[in-house]
């Protein structure tokens, strides 16, 4: 399956989703149409979805982002739920800057809401 | 604004009196920031990184500055979407040229930053807006979260899902009230304020 690799803008992340075990959203998201960016990330998820046999443990280290892109986040999550509960390893690493309450509490709130493991990490 | 430009090809003396009194007013108001037109996501990039750079000169804490930064972004993004949703209700009927502007205010004080942005918006949308602005005032901060979650949760399951999740998240991050006015135009359409406060510690 072939990567993907979106590299970082002024208002997008970068974002590297390898089926080899890399799986990488770093940086902002406010971008002017949230679909448009995130959907070939949402499908690229899909397609990994049925070929996924190893433990995959998705990183975000995202220093800002927008309410829209609050939504989408959210499917992705849900896709890797989904994942989760059709016997899937899956894990999520959760960096936040040590002051930043916000980005920390965001993930928080992903991790009340869908049902995989999140782990937490400060930087 | 138009018209006192008119009458300055007129009389530049006139003309200079506004610009001086206009710069008073921005240096007394303490605006970082004022804006009337078109609001597009260069736009809303411009202004939020000049405004960042300009506010780091005042301001040493981070989270104010963060929290700022925020607010900016969404109610700009507000102008520019909402705008869009609105256009084919409003080309009809002559206030064409204002649907995709917007005024946008950045200033402080003593005690506070605050982030004002108008746009314009149907009659009909106010008592949606009122009500969900209301809600939003109503709620402490652990309401805030779980009505944030909620209507995230919500976004997933339908399109139109998670309206006003803007305004939730923009209440939530700063602790404060949006304090809101409509402003009306005519007999469809309103000039719709929205004040954000962020305080300094």
């Amino acid at each position: 399956m072939e990567p993907l690799i979106i590299l970082e803008t002024d208002d997008t992340p970068s974002i590297h989703l390898d089926a080899i075990g890399k799986f990488e959203f770093t940086g902002k998201s406010l971008p002017e149409d949230v679909s448009v960016f995130y959907d070939p990330v949402i499908s690229w998820i899909s397609e990994y979805a049925e070929i996924a046999t190893t433990e995959s443990k998705f990183i975000f280290k995202m220093t800002y982002f927008n309410t829209a892109s609050s939504k989408i986040l959210l499917d992705i999550f849900m896709q890797l739920e989904e994942m989760h509960l059709a016997g899937k390893s899956i894990s999520i690493e959760w960096n936040f800057g040590e002051d930043d309450e916000d980005m920390e509490e965001a993930g928080e709130e992903y991790s009340e809401i869908v049902e995989v493991a999140f782990t937490f990490l400060s930087y | 604004m138009t018209e006192l430009s008119d009458s300055a090809l007129e009389n530049k003396s006139e003309y200079m009196k506004f610009v001086v009194q206009f710069h008073k007013t921005m240096v007394d108001k303490k605006l970082v920031l004022a804006y009337e037109g078109e609001v597009t996501q260069d736009i809303t990039k411009a202004f939020t990184s000049m405004t960042d750079r300009n506010i780091r000169k005042i301001e040493s804490d981070e989270k104010i500055r963060k929290k700022v930064y925020h607010v900016m972004v969404e109610c700009l993004q507000n102008i520019a979407k909402h705008a869009d949703d609105d256009i084919e209700d409003l080309k009809d009927y002559g206030e064409g040229g204002h649907i995709k502007s917007g005024i946008f205010i950045v200033g402080s004080d003593s005690k506070e930053y605050f982030v004002t942005s108008g746009n314009f918006i149907l009659n009909k949308n106010i008592k949606d807006l009122t009500d969900l602005l209301d809600n939003v005032n109503a709620l402490d901060k652990d309401g805030l979260k779980e009505l944030y979650k909620f209507k995230l949760k919500e976004s997933t399951l339908s399109e139109k899902g998670g309206a006003g999740l803007g305004f939730i998240d923009m209440a939530k991050k700063t602790g404060n009230q949006l304090e809101y006015h409509f402003e009306p135009i005519d007999d469809k359409s309103s000039l719709f304020l929205l004040k954000s406060i962020i305080s300094k510690v």
